[in-house]
């Protein structure tokens, strides 16, 4: 798969398609700052000045979280694509093949691998490509990821950023959220950890089904988590959001996540939590 | 009598003509040569004919507006109508009750003891502001799932009645957790080993549907909508607009209706609605799903699968 080359150079894919030359700064949404572009993959992606957490590719993500040269692609059967024939303004089969234009199939990755030489089984959503929504395909990573977790006997980590369902599949788009969590309720049955990492932004059907099913969740500082996007909520009630609203520092006020943890920190507190809630697994 | 929608505008003119002549017989005037009785009984099986004309062929937006028809038999008609002492039960014992959500136990057709959750819309204004339209709240969703968990441990079958526009988008629900609410509400029914039967009986909005609808066996009403997102709100986004031509085209290839689902095995089956939707005719409607859901309670009762069929029947939706 393309996406695995990528991997190898720490590069990252969003920059290369921002990559006009002159447009070598970026600038940070939390607080201003203008950010040189070359320093961004060494900050992983946070602003020095703030600690705004940028979007940050799923590729170099999961090269940073996982252990060197742990990483292994799983293999997810391929669908036959655009169940219901949809077109809006443009057809659907369309904007996929825009989407594929970077060599990635559909807004997934699932990888065996280790953090902190802890085994695992991760299945990450890829926010660029058509916004991380839950298709079939996305619905099927999850699944096969799940099994291949069972099968491994390891605890499995999906890592989110979604803007939920992906219309253009309709009702089979929305069963993907019952399909998901029939798979990881079996994984949890056969006493397996279930670990999320909420990433900026995880809505709609996706928050309301595996994003939400973890033993652990941790979340990245500043993500925007919660089931109805802000301007839906912001069209139904006619006034405007309070600041922080949905926000991973408000949903660890309200006990919908058990941590907020900051990017440099996240192999850390992965590795902690995997040595102690795999160690159950091998005694039964 | 029952509010016209606006394709239903021959029907309407009928009736208006029916009314005149009714009025005119009443007031007893210098028409009375006239066989008025006749001629109402002649209109009135135009009527009927215009109406099985006008529901043969209903576009996806049509369909949309009789599943959203104010009335349409509402969660609490089918529970009177098919629910024999029926015990409602309140409260998620957590923070509160949802009132969009009845929930209770009681013997479906008088012979089934289970366990029922049934959102209802409310009738009367009032009733809306406290159902709140039908979009249930996290403690809604709780509620229902308490219910479950009981009716897994006593060996009750449980029975769901779906009409949402959605779950509620809004501050407070977002606040204690809607997604969680929602995303329980799936692991609780890919759990429990009784059977679970749902139909839709007016709009299926998305997964505060679905958190209630991941049953071994989903009917649906002839003209009930089921959705990943309301055809208003996909105009939006994918349209840009939400006009009266992009939102029939939304509903269109969103591929809502229940034949549309039926052949994507979304569904398992139809409920016929009567002549002119299930609003002109409660009784019969209602009659029909208390038929339906009675024989497929006994089906999965039979086979017997426990959460592991169910787990099989979502798996295997591509
Ligand atoms: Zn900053």
């Amino acid at each position: 798969m393309n996406w695995l080359t990528d991997l190898v150079k720490p590069g990252l894919k969003t920059t290369v398609k921002r990559g006009v030359s002159a447009d070598i700064w970026e600038k940070c949404p939390g607080c201003g700052e203008l950010l040189y572009e070359a320093d961004l993959p060494q900050s992983l992606y946070v602003c020095g000045a703030c600690g705004h957490h940028l979007r940050w590719g799923i590729d170099a993500r999961l090269a940073h979280l996982l252990d060197a040269k742990s990483m292994k692609a799983v293999e997810v059967p391929e669908i036959a694509d655009d169940p219901l024939g949809f077109r809006d303004r443009k057809k659907y089969k369309d904007r996929l093949k825009d989407a594929r234009k970077g060599g990635v199939r559909d807004a997934f990755r699932v990888v065996r691998g280790a953090v902190e030489g802890h085994p695992l089984v991760v299945v990450a959503l890829d926010f660029d490509f058509m916004a991380g929504s839950m298709s079939r395909a996305v619905g099927q990573a999850v699944v096969v990821a799940a099994q291949t977790a069972l099968a491994d006997k390891v605890p499995l980590l999906c890592i989110t950023a979604s803007g939920g369902a992906r219309m253009q599949e309709g009702t089979l788009s929305l069963m993907q959220m019952a399909r998901t969590t029939a798979a990881i309720v079996a994984l949890k049955e056969a006493g397996l950890p279930y670990l999320t990492l909420l990433c900026d932004p995880t809505t709609g059907g996706v928050t309301a089904s595996f994003a939400m099913q973890g033993d652990v969740h941790m979340a990245e500082p500043g993500a925007l988590i919660g089931f109805a996007g802000p301007r839906v909520i912001e069209q139904t009630i006619r006034q405007t959001l309070p600041e922080g609203f949905q926000r991973a520092e408000y949903l660890l006020e309200h006990g919908m996540v058990d941590m907020v943890v900051p990017r440099k920190e996240q192999r850390d507190v992965l590795g902690r939590l995997l040595a102690v809630v795999v160690s159950g697994i091998n005694r039964r | 009598m029952v509010q016209f929608l606006d394709f239903e505008k021959p029907l309407l003119d009928l009736q208006a003509k029916v009314e005149e002549l009714r009025a005119a017989e009443a007031s007893g005037a210098d028409i009375a040569e006239k066989d008025i009785a006749g001629e109402i009984d002649r209109l009135e099986i135009r009527m009927a004919r215009v109406a099985r004309l006008l529901y043969r062929d209903l576009s996806p937006v049509q369909i949309m507006q009789v599943a959203r028809h104010p009335e349409r038999p509402q969660g609490a008609d089918y529970v009177k109508a098919l629910v024999e002492g029926f015990v409602p039960l309140a409260g998620d014992r957590r923070y509160g009750d949802d009132q969009a959500m009845l929930a209770g136990v009681g013997k479906w057709l008088g012979q089934t003891p289970c366990v029922v959750c049934a959102i209802d819309k409310g009738k009367t204004t009032a009733e809306r502001i406290a159902r709140n339209f039908g979009m249930p709240k996290p403690e809604g969703y709780r509620k229902a799932q308490r219910l479950m968990r009981m009716a897994d441990r006593l060996g009750l079958p449980i029975v769901t009645l779906v009409d949402t526009p959605g779950a509620y988008p809004g501050v407070d629900a977002e606040e204690r957790g809607q997604g969680q609410a929602i995303a329980e509400s799936l692991d609780v029914l890919m759990q429990v080993k009784v059977p679970v039967v749902s139909v839709i009986t007016g709009e299926g909005g998305s997964g505060g549907a679905l958190a209630l609808a991941a049953a071994d066996r989903v009917l649906m009403l002839e003209h009930g909508i089921y959705s990943v997102i309301s055809p208003e709100g996909c105009a939006a986004i994918l349209w840009k607009e939400a006009n009266k031509d992009t939102i029939h085209a939304a509903a269109t290839a969103l591929k809502l209706t229940a034949k549309d689902l039926l052949e994507h095995k979304v569904i398992d089956g139809i409920i016929d609605e009567p002549v002119g939707g299930a609003q002109r005719d409660a009784a019969l409607a209602m009659k029909r799903v208390g038929k339906a859901v009675a024989a497929q309670l006994a089906e999965v009762a039979k086979a017997n699968g426990g959460a592991e069929a169910r787990r099989g029947r979502f798996l295997g939706i591509l």
